[in-house]
């Protein structure tokens, strides 16, 4: 492979790392303008030198901050491009902000009014988005002045009613629209406000002083999406992994431990479902994972780290058929995992791979410190004398955006490092980190993408 | 080295490098004083009301000590039986401008730079105890008080605040060796773990030699170690494991043989208690050395229950040089001359030039600054 080709692979990768990790928040080295900075030159970097690429990425599992910038800076430039890549362009832009949650999506409308990008193709776009919504009015009440706003910005042609809800909501005497009816009869009559969305009933109930308690509890409460249901009941069910192991941890360890069958069984059974079909194939596993201070991560990102950690085990223990977890010093139930102490990587990397397992998984933000750099040493040992073969592979996921080297933080150039934001993404992200080490070509890296993109698509 | 702890793999970031001092075993019967610990977290309830401890406040601490709620310090380390409920000796604090501070009254912190270090210094000299003719009458009743040395508070020493945040503390860490630049600033001990915890937060608000703040400005950053794993001596698992405790030996051992520096010339007991012993010691005064000056607190056996340590600069080695000479001589100008190989006018300069003009009588340096004048 020549050198143009390494490094154009190197550059996809390290930007997908950049993409699915960083949220353009503080983490716990760096700050939120280092990382922001920093992110915004790799968007542009990659923009510029490999466009087509770029908006592949959209086919990925970027995180949704990431997702947006790449849908802004592909509008943003849009007359540079060509016919026929235009058209494929859109479609991944169409099917992103399908699958991006609607109050991203509204962001990002948001940003090209402020910007005044309205060309023909944003303009369809939008049209398009706000057409598949499924329950426009729903989203009318909910979202009311983002949707007015883009509507507004992009010439959509919106129902009847919705419209005038939107720009004339006191005209009508009454709307035959359900949804609309309730929030119109919520501005003078207090038992319509709890058949609203939660937030909106929320501004509702502070105009007719309603406290949260009785909000929350009279006429079976208002409806909650199954975020807030966590948030507000502490309800773990039907919510994602990474999300629940968030969630499990914000909790004070003894209430931990006293709902301990409860917490561990929601989050099997989210790894579980995460695992899918791919429950019981990875073999004997061993998973190294961080719970060192720096998994503490930042005021903005509490615990995120030590999350994916801890969600990695659970999903771990559904992928093998033999399991085991080296955490770098906490023992006993996973479920009170607590972020203290050093990075001891290279010694418990040694404890890990005396098991001999198929393959080795290291959860870590990759500041190994105790002593530095004595990971890479072990492994680079390992390699060399005591599995040459490579009867055992291994693979690291880090969960933290690295601002300064514009990439997550690497252990050793021979083992693929990926950049991971929730564990349940691990298994397809997996795939991706061969190309980063150097045996892999561009063609074919091209060609995973291409596949990814069609699959996208369809 | 420090008897009784073991160096843990340093941590650097930009230019400040700390190296953990790990105990294998903490002491439970010597513990920083319930009062300086938050009501949250005292790890000190754990101990049963039949085991007894002695406690310790570490020199300038501030806390309420006074029975009307006011702040003081801890007017140098002390050691203290936690039942009997007599105050340490402190000094009592009037802040006119931060008034807001005392709110946080969980905080531990330091008491000001100045006023920490001059007490500092002053513990180690009096003044002369005879009262030769040459010497100011203030300066034989009063020592040398008032004394001012400068330091820089931690918080202005550049990428200090960010080290101590991203430092992970080890587990069994009981103390730390501050490194800015690679010259050695501060080494801070204390007998337990969670002693600290507690305390760690409050290196930055400790005091460090100007020097230093120089060197943390000047030098962007110093590199981590690099330890190489020798592959041609493993061949099992096993060997792999006895390169890394090799490694970690090596390590431990490169410290205390080369990095660290800390030289007590002479060192004077102060206080004992139960099996411990709280001492002061100085440095040879030598200014081809790092020279810090510090406080200890020892047990029976040699193990070092508590440290601290102030790196000082050029100028102050120079000034601590001539007062330990003039104290080795009872403070008479002639004898000191003879053994510093000068002469009589040539010291009483040097003691001009070092800042301690004042306690000289005027005439008498008025008459040596004419001689060197005619001399010229």
């Amino acid at each position: 492979m020549d050198l143009q080709e390494r490094v154009a692979c190197e550059d996809v990768v390290m930007f997908v790392n950049a993409a699915v990790t960083s949220t353009g928040q503080r983490e716990f080295h760096t700050g939120a303008a280092e990382q922001r900075l920093s992110l915004a030159f790799l968007h542009e970097y990659v923009l510029v030198n490999y466009r087509e690429l770029y908006a592949a990425t959209l086919a990925l599992d970027v995180n949704d901050f990431n997702a947006g910038l790449v849908v802004l800076n592909l509008l943003r430039t849009a007359p540079a491009v060509p016919l026929p890549r235009r058209k494929l362009e859109g479609a991944l832009i169409a099917a992103k902000l399908r699958d991006l949650p609607p109050q991203r999506v509204y962001r990002i409308l948001r940003t090209l009014r402020a910007e005044g990008i309205n060309n023909r193709r944003t303009r369809a776009i939008v049209r398009d988005w706000v057409a598949g919504r499924p329950d426009i009015a729903f989203d009318a009440v909910k979202y009311r002045r983002h949707l007015a706003g883009a509507a507004r910005h992009a010439h959509v042609r919106l129902p009847d009613e919705v419209g005038t809800m939107l720009f004339d909501w006191r005209r009508p005497k009454r709307y035959t629209t359900p949804i609309l009816e309730t929030w119109r009869r919520a501005h003078y009559d207090q038992r319509a406000v709890f058949d609203l969305p939660y937030t909106v009933a929320e501004g509702f109930a502070a105009k007719h002083r309603i406290n949260r308690a009785r909000l929350l509890n009279q006429n079976g409460g208002p409806r909650l999406t199954a975020l807030e249901r966590l948030r507000l009941e502490g309800d773990p069910h039907r919510i994602p992994l990474t999300r629940l192991a968030v969630y499990a941890l914000s909790l004070p360890r003894p209430e931990r431990a006293r709902r301990r069958d409860e917490l561990t069984g929601a989050l099997r059974a989210a790894a579980r479902r995460a695992a899918g079909r791919r429950a019981g194939t990875w073999g004997t596993v061993v998973g190294v994972l961080d719970d060192s201070y720096s998994a503490s991560g930042s005021g903005v990102k509490r615990r995120r780290p030590l999350a994916v950690a801890l969600a990695m085990h659970y999903l771990l223990e559904a992928l093998a058929t033999r399991h085991h977890t080296v955490w770098l010093t906490h023992t006993g139930d996973p479920l009170l995992v607590h972020p203290i102490g050093a990075t001891p990587l290279g010694q418990r990397l040694l404890d890990g791979l005396r098991l001999r397992p198929d393959r080795l998984v290291v959860v870590s933000d990759g500041w190994d410190n105790a002593p530095p750099g004595q990971a890479a040493e072990v492994l680079r040992v390992w390699r060399e004398k005591l599995d040459p073969t490579g009867r055992t592979s291994i693979v690291h996921l880090n969960p933290v955006y690295d601002s300064d080297a514009f990439d997550v933080r690497r252990l050793a150039p021979s083992v693929a490092t990926v950049g991971v934001r929730d564990a349940e993404d691990a298994t397809t992200l997996v795939e991706l980190a061969r190309f980063s080490t150097g045996t892999a070509t561009f063609a074919q890296l091209r060609a995973h993408l291409d596949d990814l993109v069609e699959g996208f698509l369809r | 080295m420090i008897t009784g702890l073991r160096a843990g793999p340093a941590q650097t970031w930009g230019a400040v490098r700390l190296v953990p001092l790990l105990r294998d075993e903490p002491i439970a019967d010597l513990r920083l004083h319930a009062r300086l610990h938050d009501e949250d977290e005292l790890s000190i309830v754990e101990l049963s009301a039949k085991e007894s401890y002695i406690a310790y406040v570490p020199h300038a601490f501030v806390a309420t000590w006074t029975p009307d709620g006011s702040p003081a310090a801890a007017y140098g380390t002390q050691l203290i039986d936690p039942r009997e409920p007599g105050l340490p000796r402190a000094i009592g604090l009037r802040f006119r401008r931060r008034l807001a501070r005392r709110e946080d009254r969980h905080r531990l912190r330091f008491l000001p730079l100045h006023l920490a270090l001059e007490g500092f210094l002053d513990l180690q000299f009096g003044g002369p105890p005879i009262a030769w003719q040459e010497w100011t009458h203030r300066a034989v009743t009063q020592g040398l008080s008032p004394r001012v040395e400068e330091a820089y508070a931690g918080a202005s020493i550049t990428g200090l605040d960010d080290a101590l945040r991203v430092f992970e503390i080890h587990p069994t860490q009981c103390g730390v060796v501050l490194h800015l630049a690679d010259a050695l600033a501060a080494v801070f001990v204390v007998p337990h773990p969670a002693d600290y915890r507690a305390l760690h937060p409050t290196l930055l608000r400790d005091f460090y030699g100007e020097l230093l703040y120089q060197y943390a400005s000047l030098f962007p950053e110093v590199p981590d170690f690099h330890q190489p794993i020798d592959a041609a001596a493993v061949s099992t698992v096993d060997d792999l494991q006895a390169e890394l405790d090799r490694v970690a030996a090596q390590w431990s051992a490169f410290h205390d043989d080369t990095m660290f520096t800390v030289v007590a010339g002479t060192s004077r007991p102060v206080h004992r208690m139960g099996r411990f012993t709280l001492s002061r010691f100085l440095p040879p005064f030598d200014p081809a050395l790092d020279n810090h000056i510090g406080e200890v607190i020892t047990d029976e056996r040699g193990t070092v229950a508590y440290l601290k340590t102030f790196r000082l600069s050029a100028a102050q080695v120079r000034r601590g040089h001539l007062l330990s000479r003039l104290a080795a001589t009872g403070w008479d100008l002639d004898a000191t001359a003879a053994a510093l190989g000068t002469d009589r006018p040539g010291l009483v300069l040097r003691l001009d030039r070092a800042g301690f003009g004042h306690l000289l009588r005027p005439d008498i340096l008025d008459a040596c600054r004419a001689a060197a004048r005619r001399r010229d």
